[in-house]
């Protein structure tokens, strides 16, 4: 089991990190090294592409927690694609669904961080 | 030879014991996953059972002593599965955890707890000092 990850600038200083894989307490460390050091170097407007993550636990979901907080801290924002029903479910039952913008496709979610 | 009853292939009982290494809980989540399949589990149901399992074994890593490993005991029968994770640390906060605080500074540790109360029919913990922290949870076969 694995996670890659794929860290990308946009349209603005917005940056996209692509994962591809699967989140959990092994391989969240990874994810959180590309978005600590994003936002290390003042990026603060990110869209985290989930749309080939497989599965992510608590302690993936606590790296993008992690994450929008800091970036609020300098006014930016966290959004993120996502349209695998089950990963869905999981941010609907915690209710993360409240505190980041989740969009079906890479395009609104960069449109909505403007 | 006769073909064995269909009861005896959704019946059973299997244990696993694992490092409590982070790296390892793929193969526990992976594991009782198939286990779980060998009943009429949906899909969403499995990814469930899934989860809880990890969320167990990363608690059980979180909190208990990286030497020490996690046994885990899963009780296929025809009303669904009934899985125990024990391990020998002292467990998770297990106080309730208000979905709406789950953003909040502090509050990310507990969600583990939080899902594995909102995925699994049904919880318990027993936790001391000389046998460490034991789980129960059960999932029922719905319909």
């Amino acid at each position: 089991m694995d996670i890659k990850v794929n860290v990308r600038e946009s349209e603005g200083d917005a940056y996209v990190v692509d994962l591809t894989g699967e989140i959990d307490v092994y391989t969240s460390p990874k994810v959180k090294d590309a978005i600590t050091e994003l936002i290390d170097r003042e990026h603060y407007n990110l869209v985290i592409n989930l749309e080939k993550v497989r599965y992510i636990d608590s302690t993936g979901l606590g790296v993008l927690i992690g994450g929008l907080k800091r970036v609020r801290e300098h006014g930016g924002s966290v959004n993120l694609v996502c349209t695998n029903p089950q990963i869905k479910k999981i941010f609907d039952i915690t209710g993360l669904v409240k505190i980041f913008g989740i969009f079906d496709d890479e395009q609104s979610a960069m449109k909505a961080l403007a | 030879m006769n073909p064995a009853p269909a009861a005896s292939r959704t019946h059973g009982v299997v244990r696993l014991e694992i490092p409590a290494i982070a790296e390892w809980v793929a193969v526990a989540r992976l594991a009782v996953a198939a286990v779980a399949s060998r009943q009429r589990f949906s899909v969403d149901d499995i990814e469930d059972i899934k989860l809880a399992v990890a969320e167990s074994c990363t608690n059980a890593i979180q909190h208990g002593t990286p030497e020490s490993t996690i046994a885990i005991v899963c009780e296929v029968s025809a009303e669904g599965i009934v899985i125990s994770v024990r391990d020998r640390g002292q467990g998770p906060p297990l106080g309730a955890v208000e979905e709406e605080r789950i953003g909040e500074a502090g509050r990310t540790e507990e969600l583990g707890v939080f899902l594995i109360r909102a995925l699994m029919d049904s919880v318990e913990y027993t936790s001391d000092v000389r046998d460490g922290t034991q789980l129960v949870m059960t999932k029922r076969v719905s319909g």
